[in-house]
This record gives C-alpha cells, sequence and structure tokens, in this order.
C-alpha cells in the first residue's frame, strides 16, 4: 500500500511558552522550538505499522520552506521512504483551502492509496484533512483511532466520538483520514538515525510541478486572514481564595456543604 | 447577506444543546437574519427533532431520507448539497460530527470556511472572529471573506443562548429534493465505551484530578479524598493517555459528560475539550499552582496551591469533622 | 608411615584387576567434559570482541583477592561460611581427588607416597572431606528446611532450583562418602599389615569408617575398596560432565570469570570495543538484539552466575516490584545459550532477546545503581549487559512513551526539562543570594580555577535550585576561585548514556567537552553525582573533577571550613550513600567527615549505608519513566532511615533529594521526617559574622516542606 502522510512543522506546545511579542503583532518566536506536529507523527507511526503489516512505502509531505525539511528528515528516519518538499514562493500565505489545494497537486502526480493527516495543527483549524478529500472526490473520516485493512481496497476504521465510544466505519481507498492522538505509541527516533538520513535527497517541487494553479493559491487566493494575535481581557473568573490553606480548606468545606456535595 | 442556515444533530429525538447557540450566533453575524434549522434523519425521531426545533427556529428543513437513519457526514454532506442554495453560510456546532462534515462541505459547497470559532463581529472587510491557537494559549483574530457562501463551525458553549420566547417555527420537508444516496464510507456500528468499575455520571460530587497530579502513585490522593467525601475520581484528557486512569473516568467531550452538583478540579488547567463534558452548571472549585490556569475563569472558587499538599489536607479535615459530627 | 605391605596390596587388588573398566571411564569421562566444553565455548567464539587481556599483574590481584581469598562470601555470614569451607576443602581434595583417580592406574600410586608430608596432607584431607560432607548436609537442610527467601523463584521465571540443588549437594556428599570410604579401606588394610589400630584424623569420616571396618575381613575390605573407588570415579566424572549444564559450572568457569572481570568501577563499556565513536554511524546496528551480540565475557558471565541470588536480594527494582531480578539475567541467558548451542545438532541463530526471554519492562527498569555487581561473589558484571539492551532498543526506536519527550528535549534544549537554555543560570539571579554570593559565568573574559559544574536538575528545578546555592555560597566561603558555563552549560548525558542513547550522549559530551576547555579551568567541582561520574569517566581528558563532598572535607581537615554548633540538637541524622558518589566511586568517609564535624550532631548509620547503600530510586531520566512496581524504591529507604532512629535524611545528590522528599510524602512521613542535602546542611551551619542570612532560604523552604 503506498500512503501519504501530510505533515506540518510547528512549535512545540509542549515544550514552548506562547507569549504574545512585544509589539503585540505576533507570537514570539526567538527561542522557539520546533517540531512535527504531534498527530502528524502518530500519524508516520501509524503508516508504518499498516506498510509493515501489509507491504509499500510511506511518503511523508508538507507544505512550507527550507526549514520544514528537517521533520521529513526526522520522518524518514523514523522509518518513511520518501520525503517530499512542496516549495514556492507563489504558496506563501496560503489559507488551509490553499494548502489542501497544493497537497492535491502532489496526489495527482503520483498514485497513494492512503493519505493520512493528523486531527489538527496548533491553529486548532482541523481542516485539510477533511477539504483534501472533498476536493479529490475521496472518502474521507475524521478523528481516526484505529485502522484495520479489510481487503486491498477496504478500510474499517474506527472514529472517536462522544462519551469515548467509537463509530465504525467502513471505508473505501483511496480515501483520506486524519489521525488522532493516541491511536499507537509512536517509536522512538534516535540521533544517530536522524544524522543517518542528513544527507539524503528531498524533491522539491514548486506550483510548476504540480500543476498548481497559482490564483488559487498563496495570500491572494486566501479567503481567511489572520488579523492578529490577542489575550482576551479576562473576565470575571473564579472568587479566588487567598487566605492560609487552613482557612482556604474551612472554606472549601462550607461550600461545598452550602452547594449538596458534602453530607 | 447570504442566507443562514445552522446544522443541528440531534438523537432519539432530543436535539442537540448547541441548537440555540447557534441562533445567537447567527444573529451576530446579520442580526436581522433568522437562521434555517437544517435537521437530517429518517421517521418518527426525525420528526420529533423537527418539533422541538419549531420552539426556536422559523425555519426547519427537514431531510428526510432512509439512508439517513445514522448520520454518516459523507451522506449527510450530499444530503445537504442538494437542499442548501450556494453561497449559503452554514453553521454547525464544532463537535466530533462538525469536524467531520465541515471542512469537506465546504469545498462542495465553493464557501470559505473557519472552524471553532468563539466571538463573531462583521465588519466592511469580512466577518471578524475570534479562535484560539496552541491549546488556549493564544487567541487570534481572523477574517473571512463570506460573501460567496461559508461554513463556520462553532465552539460549544461559546455563545451563552438567552431565553428567547418560543417562536412558532415552520417545517418545510425537503427530503424529496435528495435523490439516491451512496457514500464511499459506510456506517457499521457504535462501539460503546467500557463503564468501568465507577460510573462518574452518576455521582454529585465529583474529584477531579489533571496532568499536575504529575504521578500515577498520586492518584491515590485524589481517591483518599472522594472516598471521605463520597465521590468519585474523574480526570482529564491527559490523565487517561497516561494510563493513569481508565477512559471510562475521563471528562471531557471525548469522554463522558457529568452533571454534578460539586466539581473540583485539581491540576486542570481547563482545556475547553475537557468543559464540555461539564453540563448543569455545576460549583466548581479549581486548584492549581498556576495561578493563570484557564480553568480559573470558568471556576466558580479557586485556589492557588499545590494540590498534592492541599488535597491530603483537606482530606485529613474532612475527616475530622467526620468523627467530630459522629460524637 | 605407609609402605607397600601386601595386605594393602591385597585390598586394593580389585582395582588393578578392573583397570580396563577404570580407564574406560577415564577416557569417557575425560573425553565427554572435554566434548561439552568445547561445545559451550561455541557461542563466545562468535561473540563481539572484548579486550581484557591487559593489566595481568591487577588481574592476579583480583584472583588472589575475589577467588583465591573468597573476598565477597562473609557478606552473607552464614552461606558465606559454608561456602569458604567448601570451597577450601575443594582446593585441599583436588589434589588427593587426582591422585586417588590415577591410583587405579598405577600401582606405585595407589600406595601412597611415603613422608611427613603426605601425613599431614592426608589428615588435612580427611578433615576437609568431612568438613565439606558435613556442609554438604548443612545445605540440604537449609535448602529445604529454612529455605532462604533469595533462593525463591518467583512464578514467572518458572519452578523452583530446589531439586537441582539437592541433587548437586547429595552428590558432592556422595562423592566425598565414597572418598572416605575408599581410604578407610585402604588404610584398614594396611592396618592390619601394621598391627597398629591407630588412625589418624580424628573424628573425621575417613577415621569413622576405619573405627567400623577395623574388624572387616580382607574379601570384604576388597570389594569395599572397589566399590567405593568406582562410585568416587563414576561421581566425580559424572559431576564434572554435568556441571557445564547448570550453576556448578561456576566451579571451572570461576577463575577465569574472575581473571578477566572489569577493573575499573563506574565505566561503561564502548558500544563496539574497537570501533572509535567517528566510525560508530558505519555499524549497522547498535546494541545487544541477540545473544550472538553479547561479548565473549558476557557469555562467561551467564555460565558463571552460582543463582545465589544476592544479586535480586539487594537489587533495589526487585525490592519494589518491577519486574527486574539480576539473577534471572543470568539464569534466563544461560538457559537460552543451552537451549540454542545443544550438545548435539546445530546451533539456531539469534532470537530478539526483548521480546523474547526478557521483557522490556525488564530491562527499563534498572536504575544501575550497582548494587547487584557489588554483592557478586563471582564478579558478574551486570550494567554494561544492560546498558547495551538498551542500546539495541533504542536504534530499534523501542522507547517508551514516557522517556520519549525528556530525550527529544535533551536534544533540542540540552535539558530533559525542555527549558530554555538561556535560563540555566537563572538560578544565580534570586535577590537575596546575590547579597551574599555572585557566581561568574566562564566566558572570554571571565576565567577562572575552578569549574562548578551545576548539570540539569540543579540549574532549573526549583528545589535542587538551592543546593546550587548553597554550593556556591560554600565554595565562596572556602575561598576558591570558580565559575559556572552558565548557557553553555548542557546536560552531562550521564543518565543518556545508561539509558541506551549514545549518540545523543556524545552530542552532550562533545558540547560540554568543547566549553570546558574554552573556559581554561584547573579543576572541576559538582555537587552532583551523576555529573561526577560523568564527568571522570564517561568524559576524556577533562581537568581533575571533584565532587563537593571532598572538598568540604579536605575545608575540614585544613580548618577552613568552622561551623556553628547543629541548629537543632533534638535531630537524628543519617547519611544516605548516593550510589554514584558511593559504591561507584567509594567516596565514603568524606561526606560522614563533614557531617562530624558538626558540634552536637547526632548521627547514626542505616543498616543498609556505604556499599550496601539502597539506592533512592534512581537519577537522570530514570525520574521520567514510569516503572510498574509495588512500592517505590525511595519509600522504602524512607523507612529504612525511621527504623534506623532518624528524623533527617542526609543526601550528597539531587536525584537522592528528589526521590527522597517525594518518597517522605507518599510514606505518609510529612513532618515526621525532613531530608536535606549536605551541602545545605553546611550552609545552615557556617560559622560566619551574620548566619542569619546564611540559614533564612533553607530555613523557609523547610518551613515549606514540613508546613511547620
Amino acid at each position: 500500500m503506498e500512503i501519504l502522510v501530510c505533515a506540518r512543522r510547528v512549535p512545540d506546545t509542549s515544550e514552548n511558552e506562547i507569549t504574545l511579542n512585544s509589539a503585540g503583532t505576533d507570537i514570539e518566536r526567538d527561542e522557539l522550538v520546533y517540531s512535527i506536529n504531534e498527530p502528524d507523527n502518530y500519524a508516520v507511526e501509524e503508516a508504518l505499522q499498516i506498510v509493515a503489516r501489509v507491504g509499500g512505502s510511506v511518503t511523508v509531505v508538507t507544505v512550507g520552506g527550507e526549514d520544514d525539511e528537517e521533520i521529513l528528515r526526522r520522518e524518514m528516519a523514523m522509518g518513511a521512504t520518501h520525503g517530499i518538499l512542496l516549495s514556492d514562493t507563489a504558496f506563501e500565505g496560503s489559507d488551509a483551502r490553499g494548502i489542501a489545494t497544493i497537497l492535491k497537486g502532489i496526489v495527482r502526480k503520483s498514485h497513494y492509496d492512503l493519505i493520512l493527516t493528523g486531527v489538527q495543527a496548533e491553529a486548532g483549524g482541523a481542516q485539510v484533512g477533511g477539504m483534501l478529500a472533498a476536493m479529490l472526490d475521496y472518502p474521507f473520516a475524521s478523528l481516526v483511532n484505529s485502522i484495520e485493512v479489510l481487503e486491498v481496497k477496504k478500510l474499517k476504521v474506527s472514529r472517536e466520538i462522544e462519551g469515548g465510544n467509537r463509530e465504525i466505519n467502513e471505508i473505501d481507498l483511496p480515501c483520506v483520514l486524519s489521525i488522532q492522538t493516541g491511536i499507537n505509541e509512536p517509536r522512538y527516533v534516535g540521533m544517530r538515525g536522524i544524522r543517518a538520513v542528513a544527507s539524503v535527497a528531498i524533491p522539491n517541487y514548486g506550483a510548476g510541478d504540480l500543476g498548481v494553479d497559482t490564483s488559487r493559491v498563496g495570500a491572494k487566493a486566501a479567503k481567511v486572514k489572520r488579523v492578529d494575535y490577542f489575550v482576551p481581557t479576562l473576565g470575571k473568573g473564579a472568587e479566588m481564595l487567598d487566605g492560609s490553606r487552613e482557612e482556604n480548606i474551612e472554606k472549601v468545606i462550607e461550600l461545598m456543604a452550602a452547594k449538596g456535595g458534602l453530607k | 447577506m447570504p442566507r443562514i442556515f445552522a446544522y443541528i444533530g440531534h438523537k432519539d429525538s432530543v436535539i442537540d444543546d448547541s441548537a440555540a447557540e447557534l441562533i445567537v450566533a447567527a444573529t451576530k453575524i446579520d442580526p436581522s437574519a433568522a437562521p434555517v434549522a437544517l435537521v437530517c434523519g429518517c421517521g418518527a425521531e426525525l420528526d420529533g427533532a423537527c418539533n422541538s426545533l419549531r420552539d426556536s427556529f422559523a425555519e426547519v428543513w427537514k431531510i428526510n431520507h432512509d439512508a439517513l437513519a445514522y448520520p454518516n457526514a459523507e451522506l449527510i454532506r450530499k444530503a445537504l448539497l442538494a437542499v442548501v442554495p450556494a453561497g449559503s453560510v452554514v453553521l454547525i456546532t464544532h463537535d466530533h460530527f462538525g469536524i467531520d462534515l465541515a471542512p469537506g462541505f465546504s469545498i462542495k459547497l465553493n464557501g470559505a470556511f473557519i472552524s471553532d470559532v468563539l466571538d463573531l463581529e462583521p465588519k466592511a472587510s469580512g466577518l471578524r472572529v475570534a479562535r484560539q491557537e496552541f491549546g488556549g494559549q493564544v487567541s487570534a483574530h481572523m477574517e473571512i471573506d463570506i460573501s460567496s457562501g461559508a461554513v463556520i463551525s462553532i465552539r460549544p458553549g461559546a455563545f451563552k443562548a438567552p431565553a428567547n420566547p418560543p417562536v412558532n417555527g415552520v417545517v418545510v420537508d425537503k427530503g424529496a429534493s435528495v435523490g439516491s444516496l451512496a457514500a464511499g464510507r459506510r456506517y457499521l456500528q457504535t462501539v460503546v465505551a467500557e463503564s468501568g468499575d465507577v460510573d462518574i455520571t452518576k455521582h454529585a460530587i465529583l474529584v477531579s484530578i489533571g496532568r499536575g497530579i504529575q504521578d500515577k502513585d498520586n492518584v491515590g490522593i485524589a481517591q483518599e479524598l472522594a472516598d471521605t467525601l463520597g465521590a468519585a475520581v474523574s480526570c482529564s484528557r491527559p490523565v487517561v493517555d497516561a494510563k493513569w486512569l481508565e477512559k471510562s473516568r475521563q471528562v471531557g467531550s471525548s469522554g463522558k459528560t457529568v452533571r454534578p452538583k460539586v466539581y473540583l478540579a485539581c491540576g486542570i488547567s481547563g482545556a475547553f475539550q475537557h468543559l464540555a463534558g461539564l453540563k448543569g452548571n455545576p460549583f466548581i472549585i479549581a486548584i492549581n499552582k498556576n495561578p493563570k490556569a484557564p480553568i480559573f475563569q470558568v471556576a466558580d472558587v479557586g485556589i492557588v496551591d499545590d494540590l498534592l499538599e492541599f488535597i491530603p489536607e483537606l482530606t485529613n479535615r474532612v475527616r475530622e469533622m467526620h468523627t467530630v459530627s459522629a460524637k | 608411615m605407609l609402605e607397600g605391605t601386601p595386605a594393602a596390596v591385597q585390598v586394593t587388588s580389585g582395582l588393578i584387576a578392573s583397570q580396563p573398566l577404570i580407564l574406560a571411564i577415564h577416557i569417557l569421562g575425560v573425553a565427554g567434559f572435554a566434548y561439552i566444553v568445547a561445545k559451550r565455548l561455541v557461542p563466545l567464539l562468535r561473540a563481539e570482541r572484548d579486550p581484557r587481556f591487559d593489566r595481568p599483574v591487577a588481574r592476579v590481584r583480583k584472583v588472589l583477592k575475589f577467588w583465591f581469598g573468597q573476598w565477597k562470601h562473609p557478606r552473607y555470614k552464614v552461606a558465606g561460611t559454608l561456602h569458604i569451607l567448601i570451597f577450601a576443602g575443594f582446593l585441599l581434595l583436588a589434589m588427593r581427588a587426582f591422585t586417588v583417580l590415577f591410583a587405579g592406574t598405577s600401582h606405585s600410586l595407589l600406595l601412597g607416597v611415603p613422608g611427613t608430608t603426605a601425613y599431614l596432607y592426608e589428615v588435612a584431607t580427611d578433615y576437609a572431606a568431612t568438613i565439606v560432607f558435613l556442609c554438604m548436609i548443612f545445605a540440604m537442610v537449609r535448602r529445604l528446611a529454612f529455605k532462604p527467601a533469595r533462593y525463591a523463584v518467583p512464578a514467572r521465571f518458572g519452578k523452583a532450583h530446589t531439586g537441582d540443588a539437592i541433587f548437586l549437594l547429595a552428590l558432592i556428599a556422595i562423592l566425598m562418602v565414597a572418598d572416605s570410604l575408599f581410604e578407610a579401606t585402604k588404610a584398614v588394610g594396611q592396618a592390619h599389615q601394621a598391627g597398629s589400630p591407630a588412625f589418624a584424623a580424628a573424628l573425621s569420616l575417613p577415621w569413622l569408617f576405619k573405627v567400623v571396618l577395623v574388624s572387616a575381613s580382607l574379601p570384604v575390605l576388597t570389594k569395599l575398596c572397589l566399590g567405593a573407588f568406582l562410585t568416587h570415579q563414576v561421581a566425580f566424572y559424572f559431576l564434572l560432565c554435568y556441571r557445564p549444564f547448570g550453576i556448578q559450572f561456576h566451579v571451572e568457569t570461576s577463575l577465569f570469570n574472575v581473571y578477566f572481570a572489569k577493573l575499573e568501577r563506574g565505566m561503561l563499556k564502548p558500544v563496539k570495543w574497537g570501533i572509535p565513536d567517528e566510525h560508530l554511524d558505519q555499524v549497522k546496528s547498535l546494541g545487544v538484539k541477540t545473544f550472538e551480540d553479547f561479548t565473549w565475557k558476557h557469555m562467561l558471565d551467564f555460565y558463571s552466575c552460582a543463582d545465589c541470588g544476592r544479586c535480586s536480594d539487594n537489587c533495589p527494582a526487585n525490592a519494589a516490584g518491577r519486574p527486574l531480578s539480576p539473577r534471572f539475567l543470568s539464569i534466563k541467558a544461560r538457559d537460552y545459550a543451552f537451549k540454542h548451542y545443544p550438545m548435539f545438532g546445530t546451533a539456531t541463530n539469534g532470537t530478539p532477546l526483548v521480546g523474547g526471554i526478557y521483557s522490556e519492562d525488564e530491562i527499563w527498569s534498572c536504575t544501575t545503581c550497582g548494587a547487584c555487581e557489588e554483592e557478586c561473589p563471582l564478579l558478574v558484571e551486570y550494567i554494561d549487559k544492560v546498558v547495551d539492551l538498551r542500546r539495541g532498543l533504542v536504534d530499534d526506536g523501542n522507547v517508551p512513551q514516557s522517556l520519549q519527550k525528556p530525550l527529544k528535549a535533551l536534544e533540542t534544549r540540552g535539558n530533559p526539562y525542555g527549558k530554555m537554555e538561556k535560563k540555566r543560570a537563572d538560578w544565580t539571579a534570586n535577590k537575596e543570594f546575590q547579597q551574599a554570593c555572585r557566581v561568574k559565568t566562564l566566558d572570554k573574559k571571565n576565567g577562572a580555577d575552578v569549574l562548578y559544574f551545576v548539570d540539569s536538575i540543579s540549574s532549573y528545578d526549583d528545589r535542587m535550585q538551592s543546593i546550587s546555592r548553597a554550593a556556591a555560597k560554600v565554595l565562596n566561603y572556602i575561598g576558591e576561585n570558580f565559575g559556572v558555563l552558565g548557557a553553555a552549560e548542557r546536560d552531562s548525558g550521564h543518565e543518556v548514556r545508561r539509558f541506551g542513547e549514545e549518540t545523543l550522549f556524545m552530542a552532550l559530551r562533545d558540547h560540554n567537552t568543547e566549553a570546558i576547555r574554552a573556559s581554561g579551568v584547573a579543576r572541576i567541582v559538582t555537587a552532583d553525582p551523576h555529573a561526577y561520574n560523568a564527568l571522570k569517566h564517561d568524559y576524556t581528558d577533562m581537568p581533575p573533577v571533584e565532587h563537593i563532598s571532598q572538598v568540604m572535607a579536605r575545608g575540614v581537615k585544613s580548618g577552613k571550613l568552622r561551623f556553628n554548633p547543629v541548629e537543632n540538637s533534638a535531630n537524628v541524622y543519617t547519611y544516605h550513600d548516593p550510589c554514584y558518589l558511593g559504591r561507584h566511586n567509594q567516596i565514603y568517609e568524606d561526606p560522614r567527615q563533614v557531617l562530624d564535624a558538626i558540634p552536637g550532631l547526632k548521627r547514626v548509620e542505616m543498616t543498609r549505608s556505604r556499599d550496601r547503600s539502597f539506592c533512592c530510586g534512581g537519577g537522570g531520566l530514570m525520574l521520567f519513566y514510569e516503572p510498574k512496581e509495588e512500592e517505590r524504591i525511595g519509600v522504602k529507604r524512607v523507612r529504612m532511615a525511621a527504623e534506623a532512629g532518624a528524623n533527617v535524611i542526609v543526601t550528597a545528590c539531587p536525584f537522592c533529594m528528589v526521590n527522597i522528599e517525594d518518597a517522605i510524602k507518599v510514606a505518609g512521613l510529612e513532618g515526621k521526617m525532613t531530608a536535606i542535602d549536605l551541602v545545605e546542611l553546611v550552609d545552615q551551619h557556617i560559622e560566619r559574622e551574620s548566619p542569619a542570612a546564611a540559614h533564612e532560604e533553607i530555613q523557609t523552604h523547610q518551613e515549606s516542606v514540613t508546613g511547620r
């Protein structure tokens, strides 16, 4: 099975405190540590496990620039066979729809049986996967937390829904799935593996190579634009207890009794 | 101004809580708009849902189709495309279903898309929305061009619904516009989460723990307090991911929905996915080391302290009180 | 005086007659043994190289101390005494055994060698055989009735080994009996001739037989003599050929195992001997994944394990209920070797060890405390094997999720917490502290004699920063001209290496090495024993490195460090030896000397102290690992302190501090027990002009910990 995983390089939320810069125009980007978007990493691990079971290869693709190559290399150190960078000045400023349009270009260039994305990235949009599927007219399922290969052209997938329940679906290939964290336990990528792929060639494709109409991507074509970042002024919020610990405990007990929580 | 629709989900004829919130969101986009409810399904169950919706929506478009007995997003999309006019704005709740349906739907509708919106404000340059990024650490204003239609998903609970007087809406049957429905994805079944030994949905008091508990061994601290109070221990997602508690203890959008009287949030940051599982307006007491934790925005009472020290002392005090009152 | 009298000759005539049989048994026995040993050597020939042929003098000294001198045995008094007696007996009897065996082939040998030395040897060996016999009986009773806990086999590791143990003990007893009987029949025969029934070695086993048989007839004696001889011969050769099939192989391998044992403490074997770091990326596979990836010495270790259980008895992971039992790392590998390298048939190729005979949790559970290696009388090595197995797991990407995050943070930020590099020296910025002491960051403009290497936990952890501040103040007070690397410092990589991530370790090491060389310091001091061990043993070409307790001990001796009387004279202090200061580097007395220099300080020793200290639970990456265990290792240690009558635990390692402070809470001893670092205690008590400023910080911290 040929699997394509669409990945993104993001500031690592667990390693960084995200704050506004002093001008208030953007987040503070100095000293940010970047890594692959966590759900995308789960997707690559899932792809590797599928290919270990049924054969095939895993390709990881990202839209960006030179800096973004590092995540491709990391995933190749993990076991992906190919890494592809989609890079063009015409792509800059694309909104999610633009990104999906660019990715459609690489899908059309080669054949893939299965396309995976992470559920969402740092903006919490959770949109590129679903958009890409619709553009390709491939069936789609989001929040996937388990994949079983049935026959050559069919998968059984489970989606995470409310209450911790799982919605089981059958889906035809080729299809697009967005992968939820926790689907597997990603393998460790050691420094040795990363060094080993440090000089592997990563092809770079631009709009021309992908047959992408530049009028439909980039900042000009974007229908969604970011205006600013801000930290909302905090509303009233909780009544903060600021006594000593003993005083706070007494108050808590008093409140619990009053609200019907204490016998 | 494009026509505004609101997609409403339902189960056993009970419509989603978010229905009223979508109306508020619609009025923010266009104060004069009377959004149309879009509701899919089949049979008596669908009729029941439509009836409830007549109280809040002037117009309810009922899409009745055998294939839609279970809300399969792929089929629903096709059905909606058959009835929703091009250039419309469709609002939908940002939940498991919304995530599944909305992005692809926006492409086929040829409209713009933005998700998980917390606030809306129409401006000359476009519709300005507020969203959170980086797990809620910062917020951002985005502008979306809805002039040729859009799909917008709304954060549950972001638009508090005022009690409006009931409207006597009309149900329009749109089933005929939808032809045969088939898709490359077919629903098989729903596997219900194991209930585990404790049903957290049945407790009036919950001692809920988050990442702040730090270690599996510290879960016992929460359990002792719960035992003393006659409560149950619940948790947020990171605790389940770390395998410190079973999934059946998780409160949140991908866990259980609970309606306790008192909710002690210990070491829980307050991510919206967790709070989404808290309904019925419980009295929330939050204990967290970080004075900036988002939970303090939604809690009723907050204490900045180390839960690993606070909780055992609270337990001891409650025990003392019980022994005193027993004498 | 023994002479070749006719009766003696007649008693042994049975042997002469049976020479062909006896010869045949000899040939079979020796050939069998040679074949078996050759087959046992096969995997060693396929194994990885291990250069242990250097420094013969040092090695011989080790043999004299640990093999001949049985140095480690008395650590367990009963078993130790038993074994020393048995070992001494075996050595003494060895010569007699050979003469007895070959007596069957030569007429003159049968008659015994005349002379006083021979007589004394006879008496000595008579008693030796008796003692060994009694030891066998005692050992069997001990196994069956007293059942020492460390011999028990947990269910997951299979059936009890008691049956095999009893069988071997019984066989050796039989050997002693047969030997004694043989000597007795010969002696009785000679006595008949000489007419003197007085026998030497009174109350020995041979003596008893002689007394019983003194009036036996010649034909009876002859039959008994032949019977005893053959029994002895068969038992001897059976044992010889049986030993390589089980734990008794240590009888043969122990001498070699001790000779080839590791000479240096605290050091790890390189990934592959003979392959320098720069060439490691050309090596296809790192670490031990299959049995053949072990070195020949490691395989010899597996053969040499005597199943005594002392290692597991002292292993903190085992005590806490983690899946690890060092004894069974050896036994299972040995059984694997026996199975895959059979006596007959071809050897089967290596299968993955982890996921096969070992579980992942077993391998990750080890804190590398070294208690197992310290106990083992045969000097079996464990840490290198665990590290090699971890290297294999890391190479395959098979690392527990809980460790992946800190490893990634170490890679990107140089510390496991993911905190920013530039904040590494923020601990020096505390306002109160800066009034007492200014810490300079070493760079092109600022140099110093001494580098204070802080390492990650003492730089970033709120609690441990007070150790760094106290250390700085103490160094200042003693008059050391020191500085820190500040943001240029990275994690020492000590646990990174011991958790198998050699490549990441090398990156950290190379970065730190460059920074240290650039600083131009003449000495390094650290308050972190893990950093100490790394700089001393994992890094090369470093300036001399010391732990701060050594510096303080020197200060006490020279009089530079003077103390006020102990603040709270009601406290009872106990010192917990950190593994990487104590066991691995044998620094036991310096910290104690410092403590004892504080006037009025009451100190007690825990039962497990110095080289028997019980690990706190482990440091570095081990703090992030989530083990499956019944009780926390640290909790056990805290209870030991309470049992010793202490209410304050003094330690000299920040990781010990984390584990112990945590354990005090979990054990429910808050308010009853506190922990303090040696350097903090010293800082609190230094005789200064204004003592108040010095211990204010410690005081406020202790209040927040104890709630007082």
